[in-house]
Order: structure tokens, then sequence, then C-alpha cells
């Protein structure tokens, strides 16, 4: 019963708050709601036993990945009229967009089952292990090849920052 | 399976994020419910030494602070994957050390980039 309670917790503000991030006029806001948003997401991580992948979502994404959503709203810093102008208008794209994804999440929810197979990672085994030695083990070994492509996504990042930065300063 | 396992290791930082909540918000609650409420413009425009408040208090930053952030992140995702690695490093042997080196090599060239472009210069 204790599960089921914390789970409908957070399920409910997961859902409360993602709607606030997207409904404030004020992007501050949003981000500050969004900050709580990662934090609940972190604890839904340690419900199912992620503590690592809880620990990167509190270091990575409340930590660095808000910053630099900050900065793109500080580097932007619009007055009021050109916000309205420059992100208005979009609501067709995003219907679509929205559709898009409804029908992406009702496909992949038709595929999970309620009691599935387990496989060899069981909690037991996880906790026994740890859970960080666990994803080093798998991560290097079975998934070197999206290993690999992450550091080449990164390269992407740098270059594409880079780029586009340059060449406002000049 | 998802929704039976209860992390009973993780109450006392339950705990203290109620606390520091408390903390955080307490006072702030209590000051809104027990302060005298009197504004007036004067008493509403922003403390600036006296003197009447010159332009706007936000301002546009320079894309600077954007490059800097961004190869934050970056590098903060590599620190992020050396993690696990050195935990299980002595599991992985010479073909974890070997998958890292090209891995940090890759990121190398992207910092190189950063530095040839002058993207970590400030002038």
């Amino acid at each position: 019963m204790l599960p089921q309670i914390f789970f409908a917790y957070f399920a409910v503000v997961i859902t409360v708050l993602s709607i606030l991030v997207i409904t404030r006029k004020n992007p501050v806001h949003s981000v500050i709601w969004m900050l709580v948003l990662f934090v609940h997401i972190a604890a839904l991580y340690i419900f199912l036993n992620a503590e690592f992948l809880a620990a990167i979502q509190i270091i990575v994404y409340a930590g660095a990945i808000l910053v630099l959503f900050l900065f793109v709203i500080m580097l932007l810093n619009l007055k009021k009229e050109e916000q309205e102008r420059k992100f208005h208008g979009y609501w067709p794209l995003g219907v679509l967009a929205g559709t898009f994804f409804i029908v992406f999440f009702i496909l992949i929810l038709s595929k999970i089952s309620v009691f599935p197979k387990l496989g060899p990672y069981s909690i037991q085994a996880i906790q026994s292990e740890g859970s960080i030695m666990t994803i080093g083990k798998v991560l290097y070994t079975d998934y070197i090849l999206p290993f690999e492509i992450a550091s080449i996504v990164l390269l992407v990042a740098i270059i594409g920052a880079v780029v586009l930065a340059k060449k406002r300063i000049e | 399976m998802p929704g039976t396992y209860i992390p009973i290791n993780y109450l006392p930082i339950l705990i203290i994020l109620f606390v520091t909540t408390l903390i955080g918000l307490g006072p702030l609650l209590i000051g809104i419910i027990i302060r005298p409420k009197r504004p007036y413009p004067q008493k509403l425009t922003p403390y600036e030494s006296g003197n009447p408040p010159i332009g706007e208090p936000r301002q546009r930053f320079s894309v600077r602070y954007y490059i800097i952030a961004m190869l934050f992140v970056v590098f903060d995702v590599e620190a992020v994957f050396l993690y696990p690695w050195a935990v299980a490093y002595g599991k992985l042997g010479l073909y974890g050390f070997v998958e890292m080196m090209i891995f940090i090599f890759i990121l190398l060239v992207g910092y190189v980039y950063a530095w040839k472009k002058g993207a970590l210069e400030w002038e």
C-alpha cells in the first residue's frame, strides 16, 4: 500500500508541475517549477531502485541543464511585446507535436505488460552489488556502442554551441 | 517489479528535505502572515542607495556565458560517465581502459576545437 501512495503522490505532483511549467507567463518561474519537477522525478527513480540515475537527475538536470535554461532566458531577455510577437502563433505546430507524442505513448503503453518477466537485474541482485557497479559492468561491456555514440553527441553539442555563439560575438 | 520496492535507506533524506523546506519556507510564511502591509510607491521602488532607480534591472547577458555553460554541461556529463567506469574498473580491465580513452579522446577533439576557436577567451 505504501509504495502505491508514494507513487500516486509523485504521479500527481509531476503532472501538476509539468502543467505549471508550460503555463507560467514569466519564464524564470517556469524554470523554478521545473527544478521542483526534476527533484520529484529523481525521487521516482529512487523508488524504481535506480539510485545512480536519481543522483544524475539531480546533478546534471537540476544542476547543469537548468542553469543552461536560465542562461538562455537571460540571453533572450525579451520585452513583453516582443515575447508575444515571437512566441505566439506556434500553436498549430504544438498541436501537431502533442498529437504525435500522445499516439507515440499509447503505442508504448500497449507494449507494456503489468506483470513482466523479471530480468537478471532484480532488486536483490542490484543491491548486493551496488547500483553504480551494476551500471558500470553493463554499460561498458554490453552497451559499448551507445556509450561511444554518446561522446559523438556531446562533441556535436560543443561544436554546435561554439559555431552558434561565435557568429554572435563577431 | 516497480511499485513494490520501498527505499527505506532514503528515509533520512526525506526527513531532511522536509526540515529544510520548513526552514526555508516557514519564516517567509510567518512573515507574510504577521507583518503589517502598508505599501506606497516610494516603499516599493528598488533600493539603490537612496538614488532613484535607473534602467531595467534585468539586462541581456553576453553570449559568452552560454558557451561556458554549454561546455560545463558537456564535461559534466563526461564526468558522469567516468564515475561508474571508475567503480567498475577492476572488472573491466584493459578493455574498459581503451574504450574510455576513445571516449575521452573524442571529447578532447571538441575541447581543442573550442579552445582554438577562442571560445574560452573572454575578450
